[in-house]
This record gives structure tokens, sequence and C-alpha cells, in this order.
């Protein structure tokens, strides 16, 4: 195809995605560098019968007056990125030469927001993807080997934890395991205590969220791994039968190895897409004790009037570094197709 | 063939049965217990006394005469104007759909066809844009939307769920592209089509299934999107889910939980009800990417 005609074919497609993935990120970028200006504080004399006093009040006329001239806000450079509630390098160099050992400087770490937020992101991470790939392994080995009549509705049932959107997902399970629903009423008859909720420690709740990631990612790894399954060459099976494999040596032996490039890319696929987890925590109400990297993206814009677009910029931006290191095996991993193929 | 061997212990066929069961209601068990929860009162969705209160109905037949009740419905639609946000979502999805499938089928029959180097690193592009959260990106369209006064109404949202789309929505086509034989259009080219009328009468005809598929991806995007949705529209002009995320966070709703449960059931049953009839191209599409041949 000549170039001109490419162009031309691509060009709506390459101008959305630059004007609306391109631009926000060095919009993001540019955000960061600035911070809102300050309220112009001033002094005013109030008198009544009994005296008179001065007040310290916020100058509104001059405030919007300056708000209008510098929408943005005034330049700060990378200061943003260095202050407590982003890499607060200030309060780990305190942290570090006052803390007498180790486990009290980590302490006073994971208390700042930014680390914290990094700790649950990467936990709930690392913690929902080895289920998801385990469980979909077995529940698409299951399926497999059922008859075909019973195929087509199994997998519809299975199916739904992934279609709904999160937050909708995350809402019906938050409401069975709310104190006064069925799963939460059920625990508390379990363990016998009745002030025991998922809810009253943090522990619990991340524990909760993560059973939500995996309900919820568990279909994805299944529909890929189940379509991998009709591709198993059949013929090393047959001769492994007549070698006199049981059936756990051809899964373990055939099947498996058979697999594992697809794990690897469902893996990949799970690890990015959890870590911009945002709707489960709203969906649990867990912002209290969970909080994500994407929660502090949102807490910071969702305010209608007073929007801090710099220090949301500069979550974005450390996010997207994240993002680039999940990101780098997925892109080796098809510059090898690539290359194969050509 | 199946050999003697190869058939199933009964052993095995019933620890699977049972797993299969197990999982099945795992999956689907919440679903039907909101559905059902939604023709009830509060009182018994939430009960304190006894979680059975939302199977029977005890409370639901004091407040309104009967064991289950559309009040929850009929006050959220009109009242808690649902209808709008269902209005809202119908036009976005629609757009989204149709735009996103435009663009996306262009794009990616010129990617798959063309042999230059500067593809490769097109697609490899569009797999960072995938890969970026969605929410780093509103926070770069916020305040140059507030400083062009494009913030808050429709045509906005739709255009930045079209251009998020489109990284997956050109995967997804070019992989299905790559399917259709070169020389078809090959050969409409040299009885004298241009490229366009090639693509247009030639390959478009052989490629429903793959539009399909991307077209019910590009759905569920639009359609379940929270993010962009609850952060570039004004609250008049929520769609479904941040209308939901709304009824549970103010405090005038705070009496009318069951507004949350009933909407969650409004949105949910066409969603599942579209995916009943598309199942086979969504598996289709989401092993695309994953598997060979």
């Amino acid at each position: 195809m000549p170039h001109k005609t490419f162009f031309w074919f691509f060009f709506p497609s390459g101008l959305a995605m630059l004007l609306f993935i391109g631009l926000p990120i060095i919009s993001s970028f540019f955000q960061s560098l600035h911070i809102e200006p300050e309220q112009i504080l001033m002094e005013v004399e109030k008198c009544d019968p009994f005296g008179c006093k001065t007040e310290t009040k916020v100058d509104i006329e001059a405030t919007t007056k300056l708000q209008e001239e510098q929408p943005l806000g005034r330049f700060n450079g990378l200061g943003t990125y260095g202050d407590r509630n982003h890499l607060a390098f200030e309060e780990i160099k305190e942290a570090w030469g006052n803390s007498s050992s180790m486990s009290e400087f980590i302490d006073i770490l994971l208390n700042l927001p930014f680390y914290k937020a990094l700790l649950f992101t990467l936990t709930f991470c690392f913690a929902v993807t080895p289920p998801v790939v385990v469980l979909g392994f077995i529940v698409a080995l299951s399926i497999n080997t059922l008859t075909k009549s019973l195929k087509g509705p199994t997998i519809f049932g299975v199916i739904l934890p992934m279609i709904v959107t999160p937050l909708i997902g995350s809402l019906v399970l938050f409401w069975m395991i709310d104190a006064k629903g069925i799963l939460g009423a059920t625990i508390q008859y379990l363990f016998d205590d009745p002030n025991l909720s998922l809810k009253s420690s943090s522990q619990l709740t991340w524990i909760t969220l993560i059973i939500y990631g995996i309900w919820h990612n568990t279909p994805f790894a299944f529909v890929v791994f189940y379509a991998a399954l009709q591709t198993v060459p059949q013929d090393p099976i047959e001769a492994a039968i007549i070698d006199g494999a049981s059936r756990y040596e051809r899964v373990r032996h055939i099947v498996i190895p058979h697999l594992y490039p697809v794990a690897t890319f469902i893996i990949l696929i799970c690890l990015m897409d959890n870590f911009r987890v945002l709707e489960p925590i709203i969906g649990f109400a867990a912002e209290g004790v969970a909080q994500s990297l994407s929660w502090m993206i949102y807490n910071d814009l969702r305010s209608e009037n007073k929007m801090l677009f710099g220090s949301a910029g500069a979550t974005s931006m450390l996010t997207i570094i994240g993002v680039a290191f999940l990101l780098t095996p997925v892109l080796i991993r098809t510059w090898r197709e690539f290359r194969t193929e050509r | 063939m199946e050999s003697k061997i190869n058939r199933y212990s009964k052993q095995l066929i019933l620890i699977n049965s049972l797993f299969i069961i197990i999982w099945l209601v795992v999956s689907v068990f919440p679903f039907i217990w909101t559905f059902w929860g939604s023709f009830k009162v509060k009182a018994d969705f939430f009960s304190r006394a006894d979680w059975m209160f939302a199977v029977t109905g005890v409370n639901t037949l004091i407040e309104t005469g009967d064991t289950s009740t559309v009040k929850a419905y009929v006050e959220s639609w009109t009242e808690g104007e649902f209808w709008k946000a269902t209005l809202n979502t119908i036009i976005i999805t629609i757009s989204v759909v149709t735009i996103s499938l435009f663009l996306g089928t262009l794009g990616a029959y010129a990617l798959s066809r063309s042999t230059y180097k500067y593809t490769f690193w097109i697609l490899i592009a569009a797999l960072i844009f995938r890969a970026m959260p969605h929410i780093t990106l509103v926070s770069g369209y916020l305040f140059p939307f507030f400083q062009l006064n494009v913030w808050g109404i429709l045509p906005t949202t739709i255009i930045v769920l079209v251009a998020i789309n489109q990284p997956f929505t050109l995967w997804l086509l070019y992989s299905f592209f790559k399917t259709v034989p070169k020389e078809l259009d090959e050969s409409a080219l040299i009885d004298g089509c241009s490229y366009f009328q090639a693509f247009r009468y030639v390959i478009m005809p052989v490629m429903w299934p793959g539009v399909i598929t991307a077209g019910l991806f590009s759905m569920m995007l639009a359609y379940n999107d929270f993010t962009v949705t609850s952060l570039l529209l004004n609250q008049q002009n929520y769609t479904m889910v941040p209308k939901i995320n709304a009824y549970l966070g103010t405090i005038e709703h705070s009496g009318n939980y069951m507004w949350a449960v009933s909407s969650v059931v409004s949105a949910t049953a066409p969603l599942f009800m579209i995916i009943m009839f598309f199942q086979r191209q969504l598996i289709s599409g989401l092993t695309a990417g994953a598997v060979k041949g």
C-alpha cells in the first residue's frame, strides 16, 4: 500500500489517539510542574460597639484575579513530586535519621500517602494474579470435559463476573458481605462473633478486595485458557495414552507445557489491568484503609470546585512509570512475535 | 475416535461436576441474590435480624402489603431520574460503537495491508497507549477541557471514549484483517478498484464476524465506563454507572439505598442479554490476541 493511501486510511484513528491519549500525557506532565496559587490574605478591621478587632480574611477579588491570570497556578518545577503527598523526600530523610530501628522506619514510610497507595496497589496486583491463573486453568480443564450441550450455558454463567463493570461487581459482592447481608451474617454465625465484620479491620478489607479481584479476573483467564486448550495437539496425547500415561501425567507433561506462553500473556495482562485498580475501592467503600495510586488521582480530581491538577498530574506521571515497568515484558514479547512472523 | 482409556473415570466426573457447580454458584449467585433482593425493602435486603428476611420479605409485607415490591424501581426511574442516565448511556454507547468501528476498520485495514516497517511501530505505540490507566488520561483532560469550555457535555465524552478505545479496536481488527487473504483485494485492485472501493466492496462483506466482535468490545467499554464518565460529565449528564455511584454517596438519597440496588439490576440486565446473544463473538475476540491459529 502506498504511503499516501496508508496515511489517509490511518489518519482519523491516529489523530484521535494522538489528541486524546498522546496529548493528555504531555498535558498531565505540564500540570504536574505547576501548583495551585495560594489564596491571598488580607487584614480587615471589624468594628462593633464593643471595640475593634482585626481579622485575616481571604481576599476573594485578588485571588480570583490571580486565578484568571494564571489558571494553572504558579510554576513549581519538580517540587510537587517531592512533597509529602508524593515521593516525600524530606519526610524519608527525617524518618531515616530519627527512627531507631528498620521496622520503625518502614512503619513511617508506609504511612506516607504515596507509599501506602503503592503498597496496596502492588499487593493487590501480586496477590490476585497467581490464584487467577491457577483457578482459570482448572475451570477451563473442567469445562472442557463437559458435553457440548452443557458447555454453552456453563460458559455464559462463568463469564458473568467479567462482563459487569467493576463498580457494579464490587457493589453486588459488598451488599452480600455487609454485616447485614447473607454472607456477612453467615460468617458472623460461623465464627460466633456478632461484631465480626469484613469492614472492621484493614487486613480483612484488603482480603475482601483481593477476593473480589480474583472473582472478577478469573473468567478472563478461563476464556483464554479454554481457547488455548482447543489447540493442544492430539497426536502426542494419543501416543501418551498408548504408552500408559495417566490423565494427570498427560496434563502435567503435554498440556501445561503447551499453555506456558498463554499463561505468561494472562499474567502480564492481569498485572497491567490490576495496577489501575480504582472502582472496587469505591464500591467496597474502602477508601479509609485501602488507597491505590489511581484512587489518589481520582481523589484529587473529584471535587468540582477545588481540583488539585498539579498533585494529580504528578501522581499520574509516577503511575505511568510504574506501568512502564510492567509493560516492558509485554513489549519484548510482541517484538519477538513480530520478528518470527516476518 | 475416543479410546477406552481416555474415557473419564466415575470419580473424576463426580469431582469435576462438583467443582463446576460450585464455581457456577460463586459466579452467578451474587447476581441472582441482588435481583431477588431488589424487589424487597431495605429492612429486608440488609436485615439486621435474620438474612432469611431477604428471601421471605417479612418487612416488605409489613411496609407495602405484599412480599415483593417494585417501589425502588419506580422511584429510581422517575424521582431519581434514572431514565435520563439510561438515555445518556444509550446515546454514548451507540455513538462510541459507530465511530470506533468506522475509524478502527479503516485504520486496521491500512495496518494489515501495508508492508512498511512503520506499521510495526504504530502497533507498538497502540499497545503502550492501551496500557495507560484511564485515570491518568483523565487528569490530563480536565484542565484543557475547562479552559476550552467543553467539560461536562456528552460529545466530549464520546470522542474521549472513542480515542481510548482505538488501540484495542485496532489490534483486534488488525488480527482479523490478517486472516483475510491478500489475494482478495489484490484482484480487486487489478480489476480497477481504488483502495477504498476494494476495502468497501470486497473486504468489508467478509469481515462481519470481526466487526461484530470489535463492536461488542466497544459497547462494553462505553457502557461500563466509570472513570471517564464520572469525571468528565456534569451531574445532569451522568450515565448509568456514575449515577449508581451518586445514589450511594449523597446524603439526600441516603434513605433510598434500594435505588442503587434496583438500578444495578436495571443496568446489568440488558448487558447480560446482549452477551447471551453474542457470547461466541466475545470469546473469539478475547482469544484473538492470545492464541495463534
